[in-house]
């Protein structure tokens, strides 16, 4: 348990610096230390346990299904570096306290390094790769958020996306990679896995498992080809390099070689791949260091440079390399942080970190320079310093090993790289420190606040006490690290410094003194450099987002270019190709069932049908004439239907034409009457082609469908619309009540579509729409009566007619063709009559009615009718029905259906004269006064004829 | 007779098509008219063809045509009115606005992504929903 | 005829907003404040009672209620089981956000009817979600995409009414496919209920497979439509892009209603018992999933502004959902479910931040180049943040995990190398598409300095509602990946269900639908 809360600290400590910077910088950076040293602490009490073998588990089931589970286990491994991560931390934590300045947001820093370090903690102490998984996200993004903390500059925030960019993508292989290695064992628990090494090592996926998860080990720790992120990386502030770089990130990647090392290592396969390399990127980076003129650029490649080492290492494979490493992971941690720490200082108080611009700060800044100078002497590798002893085993190993048969070669690139790190080393020492004091520093530099130098003088402790006594001091904690890395016996080593005068020390010294004499030559060096030409990493990398990035955006608004007709050309093409596809895939007969006749005038009609199709293609540009081809095709269609006994769809067709036509002869009105010419005969052609495909398809789908005998359910329905429907209307019987459920909703798309129309042309009246009807001039001749007598007086004498109709209609509907919405449809049309006759003004001030109430109270009936079958604990819609006597139209059924047609009936009327309402308020804002009078003409003095409104 | 149906449901299919992919509004929604006739007809003849046989309950009746599809296609009739009433108010106010009745838009256009003179912010909507209030 | 003890509630997530909408526009229409009021409540109330009906379908069989008191297949079915119960429940947590964002951020007063669509749109959701009938399905189909062409354009503006046209036109054509397949269907099997299909399915005789397996064909391209697949997710960007925040936000369930349509008639109709016709989707959808990912995440990467951006992730978003389903077993369905429920948070998550990026960005909009610091910048740049690692997979969040058990999933499928290429890839182009975007709004504009005095940055409380209700989407993700454990507990259940369709096809038509076969 005190594993998951050592994991988990952090993370919910996290919340506390935002909250204490209220209270002040003091308060903030004590809240955040004492989180990690409350988490340190809780680390160090498993100390003896771990140090006696112990290994500590803590187990919590969180995706089963999936094989993810929140488990942990603390070994030597987890707790050095754990150790390392909190330890290191908490001398950040005082450093940065001392470092940030007062502009700087220190709540959101603080916030976000302890997300970092929860995430770190989490990697090395997590016993579940899924979990890793998850925390190695974390740290690319808690330290994508660290890097970029200096928001202001560019290269904080393109160091940030780089940094989040490569390891992000080494992340994603590397999920790839975990979820084929738990694949091969069968389990994601590392405890599991590390039992498991033949069975990994003899599976066909090893291979890519080693290679998919090397990928995220050698981008996150700046391995070649991924090391370039590393050194951009230094934008962020000193704090964040230091241990971002030294102690932790970047030995995320180490870290998980070391904890996969007994299963993954020791074949050919690792050998080569990790092993080279680490000695290639160790070599290239020191020489690059070499003549970083940044202190934190130097040691940003010194960093690679030494990780390198650390996976050359690992990479060999033998036990003794591996103990080599892990030591070697100790050492580069203490002096590293120092110097970054003391890059830090000289930065904060000299103004700078160009070496150009240093130099000769030894009396300025003695404290500082004692620091750095042990630091850096560690780093080159000089004896009773803790980096002399992990280069000597280095070197050891290194020469020990055969390359591809070939012996030496390893050990003469390690020896130049060591050459080139000595060299680098003392660069740092003599350029800076060294030489006379000069008087063009930035600001004059004086050592700094004691707290500022007390972390980087804590690291020097260990520093200077393992190189004298390494094994009194390191051994335990080492042969521990070591033992849980091999997994295994340990090899037979002793930790000492001296071993005897053997071809290790003499290959160090040899570094030695070659380093100090490249250094003595140093600018000849850098020109020998610059001789070549050198790829700027950023750069490309820079121009290989930014080109990736304008790819996308060509292509993206290159296939989305707004233009609906290719769209639909795609869909289309899609349908037609999928339904042809489908059908040819498989097997088809043709069906038997007998043809019905063809009397002559049913092709009479069919022709005129296809002629019509026909010119509508042809003459569509002239609009008027289009509608008036579509109403044409409506009553065929509507005769159509009629002949093939569906007289409800006729009439349904019918009356549902006349108001379709009705509304878009209204919107045409505001539209133009023309429509260009604008698509080329190629054009034409193409959706010509399309068109006829599809038209084709369809009629073969439907011929096919027509020519074969089925069974269908709705022999049930004829059977029991009489006595289970109370209909003989069985399509009636199956709307109202069969399938009423469907006619709910029916009517609810009548009445959203009213709701939106209205909603659509109310916003019309403002912006810029009603400034265009404001200056809407009709472009079509006006008749000089707008309300012609004949048409008024016509219409008046049908209202009531009409409205019999309906309601004669809506009463037989259940048993004859009818029902409530061609009723509705009925009523409609004859009020629709009225504004047609009368303008819409003087039919308005007549009809009182809101629609909304209408369209409202008519779902409401429907929905309510439904609802009253629950009472009589029948479902939804159940319907009931008895017979009664009306005088005039006789004797009827009454069924709890027409309650639900009524519904149907208002919503239907109050949608549609909705819908033409709201175009009518269009027409008045564009029309002249409104005529309150029924016609133009009036009769009562037929002498004037005075014409209101004529435009 | 079927082949009549068919091929009529063909043509009217192709005819809507042809329309729909017009570069205008207006030609594209008469498009979609068309395409609801055809479907229409479509949905009603995969009930098979029958002549003189309404499926209206009586003694007399030999036979009765099959009465779902009907049904079917008198809701779909119902809810493409309501589309088509719909998208021809929307082509009206879009020609309103914009001053084109084009189909084709330029990529990328987002109303959302505008500056508050067209797409209000939150501050000035703000304003208005105190003093704007349903209808 | 049925039994009479009725399970009411099974029908009340469609009718309570159904019978509520009509009321608002009858007695509220002139006050805005009740139809909030109102609104809210009913939605919250549509909550509850999804919560109830998802424990009931936890621990039992699929429930039927037969409308018109009609045995299946002669009336209409509405069923109940784990899967309708679960994306029922999921769209009524996601419309609490909405309408809560809506109201609060004022959207709502800038156009009529707001609340009454908002509320038949749910009804139509719901209803598509709970029907066991093909046709109705249909029809449900129309209730929710014709409110939605309401609230898309709830506002106007010109470029909102003219991508309105194209998105209403081209789901036209997208309804008028729905009858074409319709009416083959009937045409070939002679019935509409889905479990009855189930059982003609299987025995249609070989001259009928082509016909038949043309009709499933069409089915599957009609709700690819509404999945947004390529290359039928065309409409997608403009739709999404020009339609207010909150409505895209509600949008985030549209193309999941596709989704949802896809995994119950595929696994129902034509899955393992179909024989000729069985697992008919999976090949055609596994293909358009891989390009549908890869053309949304290139979108991601390549967008000019935000919001486009957005609407090309929930594309990308979509395709990997697809993925797991076209994968068609029962763990895959399971991470397909898991996925689905965190997308949809993910992008109403990010569709509602980005509203109120662009609220406080004036003239600059959700275009990405520096702009001046805005109020709450650093606020919303946490928000944006999280958002954006959801929806690109990035732990804590729930992505990572829908991502992890998707990639589990297709380790069974023979294209595995490519699946896990393409997801791991994309999800790449999408890490580094919306790093650039949140590093250049929000980094990048630090540069900028602001003329006058600088913005407030603490939260006034009528701005803390809205950015609750974003927060409110965050946290859907935080606890759908905190008890992931007992989630996929449900959905593994959800699974079993759909892939032994007979207890579902013996809910409906009863338990002697087999006895004369």
């Amino acid at each position: 348990m005190a594993l998951t809360l050592i994991v988990l600290l952090p993370f919910l400590g996290a919340l506390l610096p935002g909250l204490m910077i209220r209270a002040g910088r003091n308060s903030c950076a004590l809240a955040t230390g004492s989180v990690t040293l409350a988490a340190l602490v809780l680390l160090l009490a498993q100390a003896p346990a771990v140090f006696s073998g112990e290994v500590i588990h803590a187990r919590a089931e969180w995706l089963p299904s999936l094989g993810l589970n929140a488990n942990f286990f603390l070994d030597g491994l987890g707790f050095l570096f754990a150790g390392l991560i909190l330890g290191i931390g908490l001398l950040i934590i005082i450093y940065a306290r001392f470092y940030l300045s007062k502009k700087d947001p220190m709540g959101q820093f603080y916030s976000y390094l302890l997300l970092f370090q929860g995430a770190m903690v989490g990697i090395v102490l997590c016993d579940n790769i899924l979990l890793l998984l998850i925390f190695w996200e974390l740290t690319s993004l808690s330290s994508f958020l660290l890097i970029g903390y200096w928001k202001h500059l560019p290269e904080g925030r393109q160091g940030a996306r780089m940094a989040l960019t490569v390891t992000g993508m080494g992340g994603l292989a590397m999920i790839a990679g975990m979820l084929i290695l738990g694949e091969i064992v069968g389990s994601y628990d590392l405890s599991v896995i590390l039992e498991n090494k033949e069975l990994i090592q003899s599976s066909d996926w090893y291979v890519p498992a080693l290679l998919l998860i090397l990928a995220g080990c050698f981008t996150k720790s700046a391995q070649f080809p991924f090391h370039f992120w590393l050194p951009h990386a230094m934008a962020a502030p000193t704090p964040v390099s230091a241990y971002l770089h030294s102690a932790t990130m970047v030995k995320a990647g180490i870290f998980l070689m070391a904890r996969l090392w007994p299963v993954l290592a020791g074949t050919d396969w690792w050998f080569y791949i990790v092993a080279s390399t680490g000695l290639f990127t160790m070599v290239m980076a020191a020489w690059i260091a070499l003549f970083k003129d940044d202190l934190k650029g130097l040691l940003a490649f010194s960093t690679v440079s030494h990780l390198a080492l650390v996976t050359f290492l690992f990479g060999l494979g033998t036990p003794m390399a591996a103990v080599a490493g892990v030591f070697h992971i100790i050492n580069h941690a203490a002096f590293k942080a120092a110097l970054f720490m003391s890059a830090g200082i000289i930065d904060h108080e000299t103004g700078t970190r160009d070496i150009k611009k240093l130099g000769g700060l030894m009396t300025l800044m003695p404290i500082t320079m004692t620091i750095a100078t042990l630091g850096a002497l560690s780093m080159a590798g000089v004896p009773l310093l803790n980096g002399f002893l992990t280069k000597e085993m280095m070197l050891h190993e290194a020469l020990q090993t055969d390359y591809a048969g070939i012996p030496g070669i390893l050990g003469l690139l390690a020896v130049i790289g060591a050459i080139f790190s000595v060299a680098y080393s003392f660069r740092y020492i003599a350029h800076v420190f060294l030489g006379a004091p000069r008087n063009d520093y930035p600001q004059t530099p004086h050592d700094p606040p004691f707290g500022l130098y007390l972390p980087p003088l804590v690291l020097m402790i260990p520093v200077v006490l393992i190189g004298l006594f390494p094994a009194a001091i390191a051994g335990p904690l080492v042969a521990t690290a070591a033992g849980a890395v091999i997994g295994g016996p340990l090899p037979d080593y002793h930790l000492a410094i001296w071993h005897g005068f053997n071809l290790t020390l003499v290959a160090s010294l040899v570094a030695l003194a070659a380093g100090a004499a490249l250094l003595w030559h140093h600018v000849r060096a850098n020109d020998f450099r610059l001789s070549f030409r050198r790829p700027e990493a950023k750069a490309m990398f820079e121009s290989v987002l930014d080109t990736a990035a304008g790819a996308a955006r060509l292509v993206t608004d290159g296939l989305h270019n707004g233009s609906m007709r290719r769209y639909v050309d795609v869909m289309i093409g899609a349908v037609f190709l999928a339904g042809v596809t489908a059908f040819f895939a498989t097997s088809h007969g043709p069906g038997s069932r007998a043809l019905t006749p063809v009397p002559p005038i049913t092709l009479l009609g069919w022709a005129v049908l296809i002629g019509a199709c026909v010119s509508i293609v042809l003459l569509h540009r002239q609009r008027l004439l289009t509608l008036v081809i579509v109403g044409v095709i409506g009553v065929l269609v509507s005769l159509s239907f009629i002949y093939l006994s569906a007289p409800d769809l006729a009439l349904t067709q019918i009356s549902v034409e006349v108001v379709t036509v009705m509304l878009l002869l209204l919107a045409l009105n505001f539209l133009p009457k023309e429509t260009p010419k604008e698509s080329g005969s190629l054009r034409r052609g193409r959706d010509g082609l399309l068109a006829s495909l599809g038209g084709l398809g369809v009629g073969m789908l439907i011929y096919a469908v027509m020519t074969r005998d089925f069974t269908t359910i709705s022999d049930f329905h004829l059977a029991q619309s009489k006595p289970g429907g109370g209909g003989t209307n069985v399509v009636n019987v199956i709307l109202v009540d069969f399938r009423g459920f469907d006619t709910f909703g029916e009517i609810i798309v009548l009445g959203i579509a009213a709701l939106s129309i209205f909603a659509l042309l109310d916003g019309a009246l403002k912006g810029p729409a009603i400034k265009r009807l404001q200056s809407w001039v009709p472009d079509q001749e006006r008749s000089r009566d707008r309300h012609p007598m004949m048409l008024v007086v016509a219409t008046r004498v049908m209202l009531p007619l009409s409205l019999l109709v309906g309601v004669y209609i809506f009463l037989r509907g259940h048993n004859d063709p009818g029902g409530g919405f061609i009723a509705g449809l009925v009523v409609a049309i004859a009020f629709l009559m009225q504004y047609m006759a009368s303008g819409f003004g003087w039919a308005e001030q007549r009809m009182k009615i809101d629609y909304h109430l209408m369209i409202g109270i008519g779902v409401l009936a429907a929905g309510f009718t439904g609802v009253g079958a629950w009472i009589a604990g029948r479902p939804f819609l159940t319907s009931d029905f008895t017979y009664v006597t009306l005088p005039i139209f006789g004797k009827f059924e009454v069924a709890t259906a027409m309650a639900f047609d009524v519904g149907v009936f208002l919503t239907v009327v109050g949608s549609v004269m909705m819908a033409l309402a709201s175009l009518s308020r269009l027409a008045r804002v564009t029309e002249a006064p409104v005529n309150s009078e029924p016609m133009d003409v009036d009769p009562t003095q037929a002498s004037s004829n005075t014409n209101r409104g004529t435009s | 007779m079927e082949l009549l149906v068919a091929s009529a449901v063909g043509a009217m299919t192709a005819a809507g098509l042809y329309l729909v992919l017009r570069a205008r509004t207006f030609p594209v929604i008469v498009g979609v008219a068309m395409l609801s006739y055809a479907v229409n007809v479509f949905l009603f003849a995969s009930g098979r063809l029958a002549i003189d046989l309404p499926p209206v309950i009586s003694d007399t009746a030999t036979g009765y045509s099959d009465p779902l599809p009907q049904a079917l296609v008198l809701t779909a009739i119902v809810i493409s009115f309501g589309m088509t009433a719909v998208i021809v108010v929307l082509a009206l106010r879009a020609y309103l606005e914009s001053g084109t009745d084009a189909i084709d838009t330029p990529a990328g256009e987002s109303e959302s992504g505008q500056p508050p003179s067209i797409a209000p912010t939150a501050a000035s909507a703000r304003k208005s929903d105190q003093t704007e209030g349903g209808q | 005829m049925s039994d009479l003890t009725l399970n009411h509630w099974i029908l009340m997530p469609i009718m309570l907003p159904a019978l509520l909408a009509p009321i608002i526009v009858l007695a509220m229409r002139h006050d805005l404040v009740l139809q909030r009021i109102f609104s809210i409540a009913g939605t919250v109330a549509l909550f509850a009672i999804a919560l109830g009906l998802t424990v009931q379908a936890a621990n039992g069989p699929p429930q039927v209620y037969e409308l018109g008191n009609w045995d299946a297949p002669f009336g209409i079915v509405v069923v109940l089981d784990r899967l309708s119960a679960l994306m029922v429940l999921l769209a009524s947590i996601l419309a609490i956000g909405v309408v809560i964002y809506a109201a609060s951020s004022g959207w709502d007063s800038r156009g009529k009817h707001f609340h009454a669509l908002f509320q038949f749109q749910l009804m139509g959701i719901m209803g598509a979600f709970l029907t066991g009938d093909v046709f109705n399905l249909f029809v449900f189909f129309e209730v929710l995409l014709i409110a939605s062409y309401g609230l898309m354009l709830h506002g106007g503006g010109a470029a909102r009414t003219r991508a309105g046209v194209q998105y209403v036109a081209i789901n036209l054509l997208g309804s008028t496919l729905f009858l074409f397949a319709v009416g083959t269907l009937y045409g070939v099997t002679g019935t509409l209920n889905m479990a009855d299909l189930a059982l003609k399915v299987a025995e249609v005789p070989p001259e009928d497979q082509a016909l038949l397996q043309t009709a499933g064909v069409l089915l599957l391209i009609v709700f690819a439509v509404k999945a947004a697949m390529v290359p039928i997710h065309f409409w997608l960007p403009g739709a999404y892009a020009n339609a207010p925040g909150p409505v895209a936000a509600l949008f985030a369930i549209m193309t999941k209603v596709g989704a949802y349509s896809i995994l119950r008639v595929y696994t129902l109709i034509f899955g393992a018992a179909a024989g000729d016709a069985a697992w008919l989707a999976a090949d055609w959808l596994m293909p358009a999933a891989l390009v549908t990912l890869i053309v949304g995440m290139v979108g991601v990467l390549g967008a000019s502004g935000l919001i486009r951006q957005i609407c090309f992730a929930v594309i990308g978003s979509m395709g990997t959902l697809m993925i797991a389903i076209a994968l068609f077993t029962p763990e895959a369905t399971v991470a397909a479910l898991y996925y689905l429920i965190h997308s949809t948070f993910a992008a109403a998550a990010l569709f509602l931040i980005a509203d109120q990026i662009v609220a406080r960005r004036g003239q600059h909009g959700d275009r990405l180049h520096a702009a001046p610091r805005f109020p709450q910048t650093g606020l919303m740049a946490v928000l944006f943040f999280l958002g954006a690692i959801g929806m690109a997979g990035m732990p804590p969040l729930s992505g990572f995990l829908g991502k992890l058990l998707v990639l589990d999933a297709a380790k069974v499928s023979p294209a595995m190398g490519l699946i896990w290429t393409v997801i791991l890839a994309t999800s790449l182009l999408c890490i580094v598409g919306f790093a650039r975007a949140g590093s250049t709004v929000f980094w990048k504009s630090a540069q900028v300095e602001t003329h006058g005095d600088a913005p407030v940055s603490a939260l006034t409380p009528r701005d803390s509602v809205p950015v609750g209700a974003v927060a409110f989407m965050l946290a859907g993700m935080v606890a759908l990946s905190a008890f992931a454990g007992p989630i996929t507990g449900y959905l593994e259940g959800t699974a079993a269900q759909l892939y032994n369709p007979l207890e579902y096809i013996l809910a409906v038509l009863g338990p002697d639908a087999l006895a004369g076969r």
